[in-house]
């Protein structure tokens, strides 16, 4: 997908995100996770500049952003919708929802839609329990979204 | 050379230097401890824990890694203490559950009485000792290999995958240090 390079952080800006940091290589997790929060996931480009501007090896950097669950190695789509499938949105039926969400969606879990629009995962709890079962997108918490719900609110988003 | 110091190795004075780790003090004094993850060359790891002694310090003890810990003045260490024995023997049991063909880890457990083990047998390829990983970087600085991911689906790989072809080809010294005596198998470059 090409035309999907540009959504990227370029590597002037990832410059920036090492700069504010001093280029200090113990900032290697801040560095990672602010090229996260732009471009929602980790590039290969990315990590290999990150690599070399921090002189820190690339299997290292590899072995930081491979540990955590905050780091994406995978292409993720423009918005993060996470139905939590903790013990209590589980009891209250998360199951059923995660299914009517993967159904409008077409994608199962750690999948992005082809459009590029979403991306579907579990999470297993957000300490929202008295919503549950509950859904997330970005940062917008929904109760149990039934599925003329789910189509207004998936609408609002590009 | 700093001065060295005294301290007692199951119950007999050692003479050491302080920049020792209680494993060379234990080894250099001829008392065997076993290890997987130790190498001389590198930087102490602690991973295997199978080199744990005890400290005794009045009535407290405690378990350390005696490859990662530095021999000081008067400690009181007990490598064949029940308390150390029973530690070993299940660090090998879970070590035999992960591997049980490997040839250095049966010989370990072996030399230390572990004969069955109570977990469920699992055909792994890799202890995540760490050895070849950190002899790329510390000693061949090529740094090729590196661990990914994390808990049960942390394994050894190459980063990015065609530095298997650049560097590798030419060095695989890494290799021989494998504990498992799979790694070097799988290229079939080794008598194993």
């Amino acid at each position: 997908m090409p035309e999907a390079t540009e959504e990227l952080c370029s590597l002037d800006r990832i410059d920036r995100i090492i700069d504010r940091y001093g280029g200090q290589r113990s900032a290697l997790i801040q560095v990672l996770l602010d090229i996260q929060k732009e471009d929602k996931w980790l590039a290969e480009e990315s990590l290999r500049h990150v690599a070399s501007r921090l002189n820190v090896p690339l299997p290292q950097v590899y072995q930081v952003a491979t540990f955590y669950k905050a780091f994406s190695l995978a292409r993720r789509g423009r918005h993060l919708i996470t139905v939590c499938m903790g013990t209590a949105c589980h009891v209250r039926g998360s199951p059923r929802l995660f299914d009517r969400v993967s159904q409008k969606l077409g994608v199962g879990p750690g999948k992005t839609t082809h459009d590029g629009r979403f991306s579907l995962l579990t999470v297993n709890c957000m300490g929202c329990c008295a919503l549950g079962p509950v859904l997330a997108i970005d940062e917008d918490y929904h109760s149990n979204p039934s599925a003329a719900d789910l189509g207004r609110i998936l609408s609002q988003y590009e | 050379m700093a001065d060295n110091i005294t301290l007692t190795i199951d119950g007999h004075p050692v003479s050491a230097d302080p920049s020792q780790t209680v494993l060379d003090a234990a080894r250099s004094a001829g008392v065997a401890i076993p290890t997987l993850c130790h190498h001389k060359d590198l930087l102490p790891y602690g991973g295997c824990r199978l080199c744990l002694v005890e400290l005794r310090q009045g009535k407290r003890s405690q378990l350390v890694a005696s490859c990662g810990y530095y021999a000081k003045a008067g400690l009181e260490v007990h490598t064949r203490s029940p308390r150390v024995l029973r530690a070993r023997k299940l660090v090998l049991e879970v070590l035999l559950a992960l591997m049980p063909y490997s040839e250095e880890i049966r010989r370990l457990a072996h030399e230390n009485e572990v004969t069955e083990t109570r977990y469920q047998r699992t055909m792994h390829y890799c202890v995540l000792c760490g050895l070849c990983v950190r002899y790329c970087d510390e000693v061949k600085h090529t740094n090729c290999i590196g661990f990914v991911g994390r808990g049960v689906e942390r394994n050894v790989a190459w980063v990015p995958p065609d530095r298997y072809d650049q560097t590798c080809r030419t060095c695989f010294e890494c290799m021989s240090l494998c504990p498992t005596g799979v790694f070097p198998s799988n290229f079939g470059l080794a008598e194993v």
